[in-house]
């Protein structure tokens, strides 16, 4: 389905349709399972599924570029820490040495994690920087 | 006298004014000193062929810059734009203003409008109208405000407690950083603890190193960010380590780990970093807003922020802090406002640069106001802080507007920060990362700031902090430890605040949580169309911001009387003798007591017994060889009334009125009312010193001499705000008093123990 402005608070709303990373429903996510170990850190984490009903909530609500943010969001979700720390580095001013380590990063986004948004911006941020002579080197 | 003879001394008195501590910068747009507008700045222009952008502001596409590049891309859009562009900057401005056009129409025109044309708009806006279009604009209908939890020790008991009582004073967000960036663990989990007590739902914040911040996010202690920069030149954003596509990266970062983000911008920064291009302030800060707008965030941290202070030292600096906030929320952005960081030494700039906030409402007022004391800022003095705190509770009560936050009544303060303490003492005993001992906790929970404990040092702090980080401990753990440790309450709400990132609902523009519910601009949007639309103040929430400390009322005025009731009785004592008529001894003064004189009121409001009082005057009567006379009044509690009644039943023809809170006049029987010998208005200030002179010129008067009048000096006292209140309560019980047509009565005094 796609939501719209009258289902948000979707948490509220629809509480079924609201699960963590494990597939846990959010009412089952309570302090008694906490303490019971059967809800963990990973439970409490946001799916792609959350940032894409988000996205449409945002698209509904007439802000296509929080949208958008949104559905990259989506494809990191799955993404290790240290991969979009790694990606988050090469991106800043410096970092990479020429086109090629942007586009290498992004293909590692495209196959390994199906991150295909993601893979496209840091394409396109790799000839801006081209462009602009960013792969001067820093420190 | 080694003044120069020919400067006014005025200027000497100003020089001492906290206002001549600020630095004010003369108008120079070459470099970079320029508010509103400068030569360098582009003149309004797109083009677009074939759906795509070919030139932006005066600059061709081949020659943009990366902010040009992405503002082109990402914020733009080519279906509206040629329309948008079209209009006459001055009709946007007054459909800014105009409570007809709706704020959606005026959102979508800006998705076409560059960032020149922005600029150029709002600054044909005056402040009042900046203030006025803020208030409509702004994205969700409730104001709120943030506040920052710091300390200069890093003291995690002191977190703790500052945050609970933070909660408790109404935040919607808390923010803190650290002294020793090393500690930013300890920090996080000491507010994420305190910020747990007494209801759920204030997001927190830990100012950080980006991946570090980013990391203590994903332990889920904390659940939102606002460090994300940007700039609006270039180089500015090159020497900030970032560009457009790494910070629109982090932020599709922060929503992937299910945290609330928001950017920061603000006027000065480039001015600050040296490049500036000799652009005006509010043409940077627009391109700055375009560029997160289309970066996607939800929202920014803008208004000066770390530029404020200089950007109000240009020629109309602060209402160019308004106008780019105003373009914020045009844009549809989330809005934490600015007032923070402290732009002027001068507390009436300090109050006139909150005003339109407080009265327009903003989704943050403060984007971080100081919750603690000054010192304790580890960001730097916010605009207001722990000192001012309670003056801007009254602000909020004088213009009955919704500043976001509420009183809190001296014994709740205490409790919650015991139980901040506690639960965050139990917290760190329990994972067996530190123990703090009764003392250390005890100075804690009554200290102002840090200046006053005994407690953690911040090297203590860096080695807690480095276990948290290194044994990796999340929220799940400190959940835990609360709830074993009988904290169940607060691990509720600390489990509350992290599920918040599930759903991500919190992460809508201008998202907070209110009553356990999430409020932001979807389902809390703007209305507002005119008086009797948007926020209102509901009954409660008034309600709860009247709840000042320290109110008077006439019950509170009856009861401490009464208290002095007692005590006059033993010094005093006044029997009414039956209806006084005229003297006819050219040797008496009377003295004309008002209704409540020594029956319901008994001091003066400057704290004399009204004994003592009617005792010197008398005294000095009887001094001069004259006779006092006292009559009570009923028909009039009027100062001059009471005079010219006095003056009239005198066998001198002169007498004193006098009123139960002390004022007083000398009358003669001939004058007009309102034209006494002598006044004593500053009832306040009048010491017994004031009325035995009285008491002496009555007399002098009444022997026909020209006494030099008695002089009370006043130092500029705003007596009105000090005393009126209870003056008009008192006042009232004197009226109340009153007969129309009532007869004097003489009045037998005998004076008592140790009263004169």
């Amino acid at each position: 389905m796609s939501f719209s402005v009258k289902d948000y608070p979707i948490a509220e709303k629809h509480p079924d349709k609201v699960r963590g990373a494990r597939g846990k429903a959010i009412s089952e996510i309570t302090l008694e399972a906490v303490l019971d170990n059967s809800v963990t850190i990973e439970d409490l984490r946001i799916t792609p599924a959350a940032l894409a009903a988000q996205a449409d909530v945002a698209r509904a609500a007439g802000r296509p570029r929080l949208a958008d943010n949104f559905l990259r969001a989506a494809d990191l979700v799955g993404v290790p820490q240290d991969v979009v720390m790694r990606a988050y580095e090469l991106l800043r001013p410096g970092r990479a040495t020429s086109k090629d380590d942007l586009i290498a990063m992004a293909d590692l986004l495209r196959g390994t994690y199906k991150a295909g948004r993601i893979a496209d911006f840091i394409v396109e941020a790799a000839s801006v920087y081209e462009a602009r002579g960013l792969f001067t080197k820093r420190y | 006298m080694t003044d120069a003879p020919n400067r006014w001394r005025r200027f000497a008195d100003w020089d001492e004014r906290p206002l001549r501590l600020d630095k004010f910068a003369a108008e120079d747009w070459q470099n970079g000193f320029a508010a509103f507008s400068s030569p360098a700045d582009p003149k309004p222009g797109l083009g677009i062929a074939g759906g795509r952008v070919i030139s932006l502001d005066g600059v061709l596409e081949r020659d943009f810059d990366m902010i040009d590049r992405f503002i082109a891309t990402y914020h733009l859009d080519p279906a509206i734009a040629p329309q948008a562009m079209a209009m006459d900057s001055g009709e946007i401005a007054r459909m800014l203003v105009d409570m007809h056009v709706p704020r959606e129409t005026l959102v979508r025109i800006a998705h076409g409008l560059t960032p020149a044309k922005l600029a150029d708009v709002v600054s044909r806006l005056n402040a009042l109208e900046i203030a006025f279009a803020y208030s409509k604009m702004r994205a969700r209908k409730t104001p709120g405000n943030q506040g920052h939890v710091t300390n200069a020790k890093d003291d995690p008991l002191q977190l703790a407690a500052d945050a609970a009582t933070a909660v408790a004073l109404g935040f919607d967000e808390v923010e803190t950083t650290m002294r020793v960036a090393r500690n930013a663990w300890s920090n996080a989990v000491a507010c994420a603890v305190g910020a747990a007590v007494g209801r759920w739902g204030t997001l927190f914040q830990c100012s950080s190193e980006e991946a570090e911040e980013l990391q203590i996010g994903m332990a889920g202690f904390t659940s939102y960010a606002e460090t994300v920069s940007v700039y609006g030149t270039e180089k500015t954003f090159v020497d900030g380590d970032d560009t457009p596509w790494s910070k629109a990266f982090l932020a599709a970062a922060y929503a992937s780990r299910g945290i609330k983000m928001r950017c920061t911008s603000g006027a000065g920064s480039e001015l600050l970093m040296g490049f500036h291009e000799s652009k005006s302030l509010l043409y940077l800060e627009a391109r700055c807003l375009c560029l997160q707008r289309g970066m996607g965030v939800q929202g920014t941290q803008n208004g000066g922020i770390d530029g404020a202070p200089v950007t109000a030292t240009v020629p109309g600096g602060m209402r160019e802090l308004m106008a780019e906030n105003l373009l914020a929320v045009w844009l549809d952005l989330e809005c934490a406002s600015g007032n923070d960081a402290r732009a002027t030494e001068s507390e009436i700039r300090v109050g006139a640069k909150i005003m339109p906030y407080l009265i327009a409402g903003s989704d943050l007022i403060c984007s971080g106001f100081g919750s603690i004391l000054k010192y304790d800022n580890s960001f730097n003095p916010s605009l207001m802080n722990g000192e001012e705190l309670e003056d801007y509770l009254v602000l909020q009560r004088d213009f009955e507007a919704d500043g976001g936050l509420t009183p809190v009544p001296e014994g709740t303060a205490l409790d919650v920060r015991q139980r901040g303490i506690d639960a965050l003492a139990a917290v760190y005993e329990e994972l067996g990362l530190a123990s703090a001992t009764a003392d250390m906790k005890a100075s804690v929970l009554v200290a102002s700031g840090s200046d006053e404990t005994r407690s953690f040092m911040p090297r203590d702090v860096a080695m807690i902090s480095e276990e948290i980080k290194a044994r990796g401990i999340t929220v799940i753990e400190v959940i835990k430890a609360l709830a074993k440790r009988g904290f169940r309450d607060e691990a509720e709400n600390l489990l509350n605040v992290v599920k918040l990132r599930v759903s991500g609902d919190y992460l809508q523009t201008s998202a907070m949580v209110r009553n356990g519910h999430v409020v932001s601009a979807i389902n809390d949007p703007n209305d507002y169309a005119g008086p009797g639309s948007g926020y209102r103040l509901s009954a409660e929430r008034r309600r709860e911001v009247m709840g000042i400390r320290d109110v008077l009322d006439q019950k509170e005025v009856l009861r401490s009387e009464s208290q002095h009731q007692k005590e006059e009785a033993r010094h005093i004592e006044y029997r009414e003798l039956g209806e006084a008529q005229p003297g006819a001894d050219g040797k008496e003064v009377v003295i004309g007591l008002s209704p409540a004189f020594g029956v319901k009121l008994f001091q003066t409001t400057a704290g004399h017994k009204l004994s003592e009082v009617l005792g010197v005057m008398t005294e000095a009567i009887r001094a001069r060889g004259l006779t006092p006379r006292i009559v009570r009044f009923r028909h009039t509690a009027d100062t001059s009334f009471l005079g010219l009644s006095a003056a009239r039943l005198s066998g001198s023809g002169v007498g004193i009125g006098i009123q139960a809170k002390g004022t007083a006049v000398i009358h003669q029987k001939d004058r007009l009312p309102h034209h006494n010998l002598e006044l004593f208005s500053n009832a306040p200030i009048t010491r017994l010193e004031h009325y035995r002179g009285l008491g002496s010129n009555a007399a002098a008067y009444a022997l026909g001499e020209m006494p030099e009048p008695v002089v009370v000096p006043t130092r500029g006292e705003a007596m009105g705000s000090r005393y009126h209140a209870r003056v008009a309560m008192i006042y009232a019980i004197e009226t109340g008093m009153t007969a129309e047509g009532a007869a004097p009565v003489d009045v037998a005094v005998s004076f008592k123990g140790n009263a004169q």
